[in-house]
């Protein structure tokens, strides 16, 4: 006999029955899926952990989100994402032992590493190896003839400086311009091209050769002598994220009323607690996520990067492109995925709609101006300016 | 120059507070604990946390960061540091030890708290500035404490019953204990008070530079050079090294900016030199 009882009983088991079938369903098209390992080596510990951590994120937050959606269709095979990762503690050394590991795992497509001498020593393994590697450091040689495995991930200092003081000397009537970096190879060389470009533009360099230890806590006795300078415009070359907002509060407290800026990628929540309303203003170079520019689809990645490890890195709205480059291009040319010969012809050629902007821009590599050939993503060149614990965009360009 | 040295006094008020604790329990014990400067981030990060993040009043994160490191001091003596002490006769068993737990708190800092900057509300608002001198108020009343804590902590090891305990066992172990000074307690209370000291000034400073996970290796390094400079294991030795690297840090920040960094290199030059005059630094032996 049929009651409701019964009824309401015959619908839940059903309903779990069906739940079951639909989850062996597509733990069984998982398991069906092919692995494709993607590598990162780069700094997740010590004062630089968040240039790394930032990228590491980035992509275990996009690659759990493309594997739940079935994952990443290459060729005839869909592939679930494995990021393997490598904290090579900002030593040169250890970035080597990284890259090696890489080469072990028979990885050929690795993200990082994130400073200038681990980028460097890290190539002869990449190439003997067939690894293409995409580093967020800056020195050209990297990336010009006869190198060709490494592939810029972001915006260089020589690219984005002379834009940001050119666009700062007719717009905030910038005559005077004062350089402090840290006392490490990416800082001290962004630095230099920093000088050569606002020289270039014929702004009065006042102060250049200010530098400071990179665990450096108070910077008072640092900028004081800077201060007094009255440059219009402070520079903080290469500053890392946990510097900045340091840098920036001492500068203000000292009386320093100009300008103040850097080409390195920046967190606005960073900012907000260690500097407060004095970082109002300041200008640094990001990525994807102001309002204005990000898509449906950025704003989904902030969700879920935020859902998975609690909190956003602003730093990541550069970081989220190098995956979706190594992703789109094998999609692109199902061949390279074993063989980076092939990952190299699809780069001269290869374009593909960027899902974190809006509008109609396109992922493709660039860098044939700076280095002569296309080793570098086009990501886009968003200068923010920090207002009240967010960024806003100051303007955008571009690369070539 | 007026404020070339104001900054070079605020800077040694908050190094010798740094060194206070290293060298506590380096006099204590004989123990170089390489953590101390992993401690000092804990504490700030409790701060941070309680201040920061959960909105208490700042003297409350203040006690959280003391008195959470005391514990941990404490049972770090207890349960690791004296078990060594007790089965090895090699010094060097204790500077493995220190260097491991250093290594196992970077590790668990960034667990805990990861890798960003944090940094809280400033305790007092507003800059002074007059006769020459630009220092904001937040500064002058950490400069302060600093002082404060210093002086008290000074008269605390001469006057109290648990100072005069542990001078006692700084001096000579072996006689204190046959005077009846029961060493254990007391090397457990000097550890305590040593990390204690590590967490408050970490609590105290992340309201002027804040905290990150990777700064406790170099805070350690600093300390030790403090601790070099006045001579291990005393007291005077501690501030008297802080005050002089502040100031020697900001002079030379300032007379030799135009040669890039070259002011830690002159420092460290200068230690050399002054080491292999006096390599027991400036005060010598311990309590003296």
């Amino acid at each position: 006999m049929i009651n409701r009882r019964s009824t309401l009983k015959s619908m839940a088991l059903g309903a779990v029955s069906a739940l079951a079938i639909a989850a062996v369903g597509i733990s069984y098209a998982q398991a069906e899926n092919k692995e494709l390992k993607i590598g990162f080596v780069g700094v997740t510990s010590g004062p630089a952990a968040a240039w790394g951590t930032s990228n590491v994120r980035s992509m275990q937050t996009r690659a759990a989100w493309l594997n739940e959606t079935g994952g990443v269709k290459i060729g005839n095979d869909t592939y679930n994402i494995n990021i393997v990762t490598f904290d090579d503690q900002k030593d040169p050394k250890r970035a080597i032992a990284g890259m090696e590991k890489m080469a072990q795992e028979g990885i050929h497509y690795v993200v990082g590493p994130n400073v200038d001498d681990g980028a460097a020593a890290v190539r002869p393994v990449a190439e003997a190896n067939g690894i293409i590697y995409f580093p967020y450091a800056f020195p050209k040689a990297l990336y010009q003839k006869p190198a060709s495995n490494a592939v810029l991930g972001m915006i260089a200092n020589y690219q984005s400086g002379p834009a940001i003081y050119k666009y700062l000397k007719e717009n905030k009537g910038v005559k005077k311009i004062a350089f402090v970096a840290a006392n490490e190879s990416d800082p001290l060389s962004q630095r230099d091209s920093g000088v050569e470009a606002a020289k270039a533009l014929g702004l009065e360099i006042v102060a250049q050769n200010d530098t400071y230890q990179n665990d450096t806590r108070d910077f008072t006795p640092v900028l004081t002598p800077i201060v007094a300078l009255k440059p219009d415009l402070l520079v903080l070359s290469g500053v890392a994220p946990a510097n900045a907002p340091l840098l920036i509060r001492a500068a203000r407290e000292l009386g320093y009323e100009g300008l103040i800026s850097t080409e390195t990628a920046q967190d606005a929540k960073v900012l907000q607690e260690g500097a407060g309303e004095y970082a109002n203003g300041f200008i640094s170079v990001g990525g994807a996520s102001t309002p204005e520019i990000a898509s449906d689809e950025m704003k989904e990645f902030v969700a879920r990067y935020t859902k998975m490890f609690g909190e956003y890195n602003d730093e990541s709205n550069t970081k989220v492109y190098a995956l979706e480059y190594i992703l789109d291009t094998l999609k692109a040319n199902p061949a390279a995925i074993n063989d980076v010969a092939e990952f190299k012809k699809t780069m001269d050629t290869f374009s593909a709609p960027n899902p974190f902007l809006k509008g109609d821009a396109k992922l493709s590599y660039v860098g044939a101006t700076s280095f002569g050939q296309k080793r570098q993503l086009s990501v886009p060149m968003v200068v923010n300016e920090y207002k009240d614990g967010a960024f806003q965009t100051l303007f955008v360009g571009s690369v070539d | 120059m007026e404020q070339v040295i104001a900054n070079g006094l605020y800077l040694g008020a908050q190094y010798a507070l740094i060194a206070l604790g290293l060298t506590l329990i380096f006099a204590l014990m004989n123990v170089l604990n390489f953590a101390h400067g992993q401690m000092y981030v804990l504490g700030g990060f409790i701060t941070y946390t309680v201040y920061g993040q959960l909105g208490l009043p700042f003297v409350v994160a203040l006690l959280a960061s003391g008195v959470t490191l005391a514990i941990i001091g404490a049972l770090m003596e207890k349960f690791l540091f004296r078990t060594v002490i007790r089965r090895s006769h090699r010094e060097e068993s204790t500077m493995l030890l220190a260097a491991a737990t250093a290594f196992f708190f970077d590790a668990v800092i960034l667990l805990l708290f990861g890798e960003k900057q944090r940094g809280v509300p400033k305790i007092v608002k507003g800059v002074f500035n007059d006769v020459g001198i630009i220092m904001p108020y937040d500064r002058i009343v950490v400069g302060a404490l600093a002082i404060v804590f210093i002086a008290a902590f000074v008269l605390y090891m001469q006057y109290s019953r648990v100072g005069r305990a542990m001078r006692a066992l700084a001096q000579d172990r072996v006689a204190a204990q046959l005077m009846g000074v029961r060493v254990d307690r007391y090397s457990m209370i000097g550890f305590a008070m040593g990390a204690m000291l590590a967490g408050v000034v970490g609590g105290l400073l992340v309201t002027i530079t804040g905290v990150n996970s990777g700064i406790g290796g170099p805070i350690s390094i600093k300390a030790f050079l403090m601790v070099m400079i006045g001579g291990a294991g005393v007291v005077g030795g501690a501030i008297a090294g802080g005050f002089i690297l502040g100031m020697m840090e900001s002079v030379g920040l300032t007379v030799l900016r135009e040669y890039g960094d070259v002011t830690y290199l002159v420092i460290f030059a200068a230690l050399m030199v002054f080491l292999s005059i006096r390599p027991n630094g400036l005060m010598g032996k311990p309590w003296g």
